[in-house]
């Protein structure tokens, strides 16, 4: 299954819905997504991942990319995901340290800290 | 013991379908169906590595893995030809190494391997890397 992105606004976040599989092959698609909101103006974003099938050190490495440019602009980035083989590569990376994960996009949404 | 081989060109495109060919022979080989993502992830992660080292090196040979099918455990070998790899810094025409985006990638990726797999080793040789993954399949039913 290819990449799937869609994205809306909820007040002054982002909320930019990934479907699909993110690997070496679909992770620049991300990457451009998430480049183009920062640029456009966008530094609160939320990146849905209930739908995504698929995740390897490459989609995080582009995740870990748009937390670094939307924090220049002490902007936000949240994870929505509750699928526990997605979660583990968070763990194993230490990544869980890094990214607020959030069990839904409404928490994501008003989490404010 | 049964092989099955794959060689593919260093493409990005081709990474997905060795993760789908190696998921289906381990499961196959009967590798614990809990296991199998893990797997799909690990051998995703080998070969990204490959294509990664090879499209930086501008080599033009394909990479190989291999799926070997032994008694007690199923195996997943996947070699690059970068002479000294992997592990070999990506080094810059001016003798410095890359820090970019993809070193750091690189770098994950082999953390999420040895996060996921008990048994892997990597290592290089003059004719390229190789990184050499097992994991256990299901005991055979105990004889009465």
């Amino acid at each position: 299954m290819d990449l799937s992105l869609s994205t809306r606004t909820v007040g002054d976040r982002t909320v930019v819905e990934v479907g699909g599989e993110i690997d070496v092959y679909t992770a620049p698609k991300l990457r451009e997504q998430l480049v183009e909101l920062v640029n456009d103006g966008s530094y609160h974003l939320v990146v849905d991942m209930e739908r995504v099938d698929f995740l390897d050190s490459t989609g995080l490495g582009v995740l870990v990319g748009g937390l670094k440019r939307v924090r220049a602009h002490e902007g936000s980035l949240r994870l929505v995901c509750n699928q526990e083989r997605i979660l583990k590569i968070f763990r194993i990376t230490g990544l869980t340290k890094v990214f607020p994960i959030h069990t839904s996009v409404d928490e994501a949404v008003a989490a404010t800290d | 013991m049964a092989t099955v081989e794959l060689r593919f060109s260093a493409l990005p495109e081709h990474v997905r379908t060795a993760r789908l060919v190696a998921a289906a022979v381990a499961r196959r080989a009967g590798v614990d169906e809990a296991v199998l993502d893990e797997v799909r992830l690990a051998v995703g992660e080998a070969c990204s590595r490959a294509v990664g080292l090879h499209v930086s090196h501008g080599i033009e040979a394909p990479v190989h893995v291999a799926l070997i099918e032994d008694e007690k455990k199923f195996a997943i070998e996947v070699g690059d030809e970068v002479p000294g790899g992997p592990g070999s810094p990506v080094v810059g025409s001016d003798g410095v190494p890359e820090s970019g985006d993809a070193e750091g990638e690189d770098e994950m990726g082999l953390a999420v391997i040895s996060g996921l797999v008990d048994d892997v080793e990597v290592s290089s040789g003059e004719n390229g890397g190789l990184i050499r993954m097992s994991w256990p399949t299901a005991a055979a039913p105990a004889v009465p």
